[in-house]
């Protein structure tokens, strides 16, 4: 699996959009392409990402050629980031209480964090 | 305000997270020495003893964590490369038992009262990369500290 071509597929908001509506079941790309204000030649360019990216496939009926979710690769690159993105959650959750300390001593007063 | 995660090239690796802060505060967090040892302080069970931080072009900065079960240590360090008073920081990064440098970004922005970071690290391959993210950013760190099965199965 290309971990990379998995992210990059991921980074853009339209795939990911595709993504959630297949999670629902399949659907051919004139479905897919409904939802949004864009071309049907330009879905078809994201479905050949997510494809390549192995994150999509094309279901066994010919003539509709519904494209489906491909859930096992979707969790594989989760979980690869996921380790990493713990280390840093927890990280900046104590930091977040370091603020919070910061922002009440500075204010003198602890009503300070309820401001925005 | 979770962190997110993305590969913004295939040396790279972006961490992102908002805070409920004035930059002001976040900053002083990452750069005053005695207040990032009380949060950038490891895995569970790690302390950071060590932490000397010379914001200047060229100065240089040196951390140290330890396990406190077994007194393992680990370490990183670099020089500031740039500073850019409350917006920006780029530091180069050795960590201990690793080849190669990292290039590490800082980025701060605050809109409403709310601060955003944007953190930037550029293993310089791509191996070097997927080697230090696969391993939460601080392999020997995490090595000592637990088994990696579930992560050995994650990049299987």
């Amino acid at each position: 699996m290309n971990l990379d071509a998995t992210f990059a597929a991921l980074a853009d908001p339209t795939r990911r959009a595709i993504l959630a509506r297949l999670a629902e079941g399949e659907a051919t790309v004139m479905e897919l392409a409904q939802p949004f204000a864009i071309s049907q030649p330009a879905i078809s360019k994201h479905l050949k990402v997510l494809e390549h990216a192995g994150l999509i496939s094309v279901g066994h009926d010919r003539q509709r050629r519904p494209r489906k979710l491909e859930a096992a690769a979707l969790a594989e690159a989760n979980a690869w980031l996921e380790r990493y993105r713990q280390f840093w959650e927890a990280s900046y959750e104590r930091l977040d209480d370091l603020l919070e300390t910061m922002q009440r001593e500075q204010a003198g007063k602890p009503s300070k964090k309820d401001r925005k | 305000m979770a962190v997110e995660v993305t590969l913004p090239s295939d040396r790279e690796v972006r961490v992102k997270r908002a805070f409920k802060a004035p930059r002001t505060l976040v900053w002083d967090a990452h750069t005053k020495p005695e207040l990032v040892k009380q949060w950038l302080t490891g895995p569970p069970g790690w302390s950071m003893p060590v932490c000397e931080i010379d914001l200047r072009v060229g100065g240089a900065y040196r951390y140290r964590w330890r396990n406190e079960a077994d007194g393992s240590e680990f370490g990183s360090s670099g020089i500031h490369r740039e500073v850019a008073l409350l917006e920006r920081i780029v530091t180069s990064e050795r960590m201990e038992g690793f080849q190669g440098e990292a290039v590490n970004t800082l980025v701060l922005s605050e809109a409403n009262g709310v601060t955003t970071l944007v953190l930037t690290m550029d293993f310089g391959s791509k191996e070097a990369r997927d080697g230090a993210v696969a391993t939460g950013m601080t392999d020997g760190m995490e090595m000592s500290y637990q088994r990696l099965d579930a992560l050995a199965a994650g990049r299987a």
